[in-house]
């Protein structure tokens, strides 16, 4: 992430890491999750789900942050984050 | 990269312990806001710290009205308009529990607006969530008492003619304890006012613009759900306790959403118990003076 100013307390924030998980055959593509993602996390798959929609998978995982955005914001309940910062070191 | 999931197994969604799983997928079209307002109903009831068991979620007909048929609690999916009298005889019957009313614009204050202004006068203590879509999505885009003035539906195909009534202030001039208005984008602030709404004692009223892009968008030039939801938010302007009557939903100025009343009212049960211990006072609490009457000239 890119910064104007360097935060004073850079070194003392601690920055979530999450994993992003999709339940491919609920989502029905609207792209929700991908728009409103803050950190970019999110992208199309060209592969189809059963239902013949086209799913979100996780182009960028690295920069999950599980603030559960894209969680609340699918109207599916086919998208879902996890804390993983003791895990991703 | 590894893919999102190719699990034999579904995963399991945090949510899917209040879902009737094996309905899921819903029918709500791809894009509905309804599904965004069923998360955030189900996020309430966890956060309001009411006993799953003393809760209880009543609908009526309606693309709204499958919540009450995907929730995993005590539900019951009513006829048309008439989830609030049903809501009011569950609330009676049991008082200790919490009875949400989640329904559409049409069903709650078109074909049940009778019931909804009653249950505001008498302050029932429900939670009504009301989904607006500005039109009768299931049935194929009809006109609604929400459809703003111009904008085209099945039945109006030049474009409405009528004025929309504002649900916010008329909740809020029948009687209504607690008032909000939220754009479905606004979830979490939304997530916030159920549960505000479900620890409110009286009738509290949340009303939640969200996106029908099959019936609404599409005959009103908006046709992708993400250009609908966005386009809600974009317009909206936050005005916490903003006079209800003032706060309209005017898409060229200011489409108010906030909080706008949050106040203290006896509820029917309090009133209504009151009465049966005979705590009232004889009406007119004044009381008659009969020898006086007669003296004072009329006119
Ligand atoms: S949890 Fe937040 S950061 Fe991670 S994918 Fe979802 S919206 Fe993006
Ligand atoms: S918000 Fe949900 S339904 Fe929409 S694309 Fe994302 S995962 Fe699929
Ligand atoms: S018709 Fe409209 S309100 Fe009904 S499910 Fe489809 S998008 Fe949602």
């Amino acid at each position: 992430m890119k910064y104007w100013r360097e935060p004073l307390d850079l070194d003392r924030i601690k920055v979530t890491r999450g994993r992003v998980t999709v339940v491919l055959d609920r989502c029905k593509g609207c792209e929700f999750c991908i728009s409103y993602c803050s950190r970019g996390v999110l992208a199309m798959s060209k592969k189809f789900n059963r239902k013949g929609y086209h799913y979100p998978e996780a182009a960028e995982p690295a920069k999950c942050v599980n603030c559960h955005f894209c969680e609340v914001i699918c109207p599916e309940f086919a998208i879902f984050s996890e804390d993983i910062s003791d895990t991703a070191g | 990269m590894t893919p999102p999931t190719t699990a034999a197994v579904q995963p399991v969604h945090p949510q899917d312990h209040l879902l009737r799983t094996d309905r899921i997928p819903h029918i709500w079209c791809s894009g509905c806001g309804i599904g965004i307002v069923f998360g955030a109903l189900m996020a309430a009831v966890m956060k309001s710290g009411t006993p799953l068991d003393d809760v209880a979620v009543v609908s009526g007909i309606g693309c709204t009205g499958r919540m009450a048929g995907y929730i995993k609690l005590d539900s019951f999916h009513t006829t048309h308009g008439r989830a609030i009298p049903f809501a009011t005889g569950l609330k009676l019957a049991r008082p200790q529990g919490k009875v949400v009313v989640a329904s559409g614009d049409g069903d709650l204050l078109a074909i049940g607006g009778n019931h909804f202004i009653h249950a505001a006068r008498r302050n029932m203590d429900l939670t009504i969530i009301c989904v607006n879509n500005f039109n009768y999505g299931m049935t194929g885009g009809q006109l609604a008492p929400s459809t703003p003035f111009g904008a085209k539906t099945t039945t109006t195909p030049l474009g409405s003619p009528d004025e929309p009534f504002n649900f916010c202030a008329l909740a809020a001039a029948c009687g209504a304890t607690y008032v909000a208005r939220w754009t479905a984008l606004h979830v979490r602030r939304l997530t916030n006012a159920i549960t505000e709404a479900m620890n409110k004692k009286g009738f509290s009223f949340v009303e939640v613009i969200a996106p029908c892009p099959t019936a609404f968008g599409r005959r009103n030039k908006i046709r992708r759900a993400l250009d609908l939801l966005r386009f809600y938010y974009d317009r909206s302007v936050v005005k916490n306790q903003l006079d209800p009557g003032e706060a309209t939903i005017d898409f060229d100025h200011s489409l108010a959403v906030g909080k706008f009343l949050d106040i203290e009212r006896p509820t029917f049960l309090d009133h209504y118990e009151m009465v049966n211990r005979g705590e009232v006072e004889a009406w007119p609490a004044t009381g008659v003076d009969a020898s006086a009457a007669g003296k004072r000239k009329a006119g």
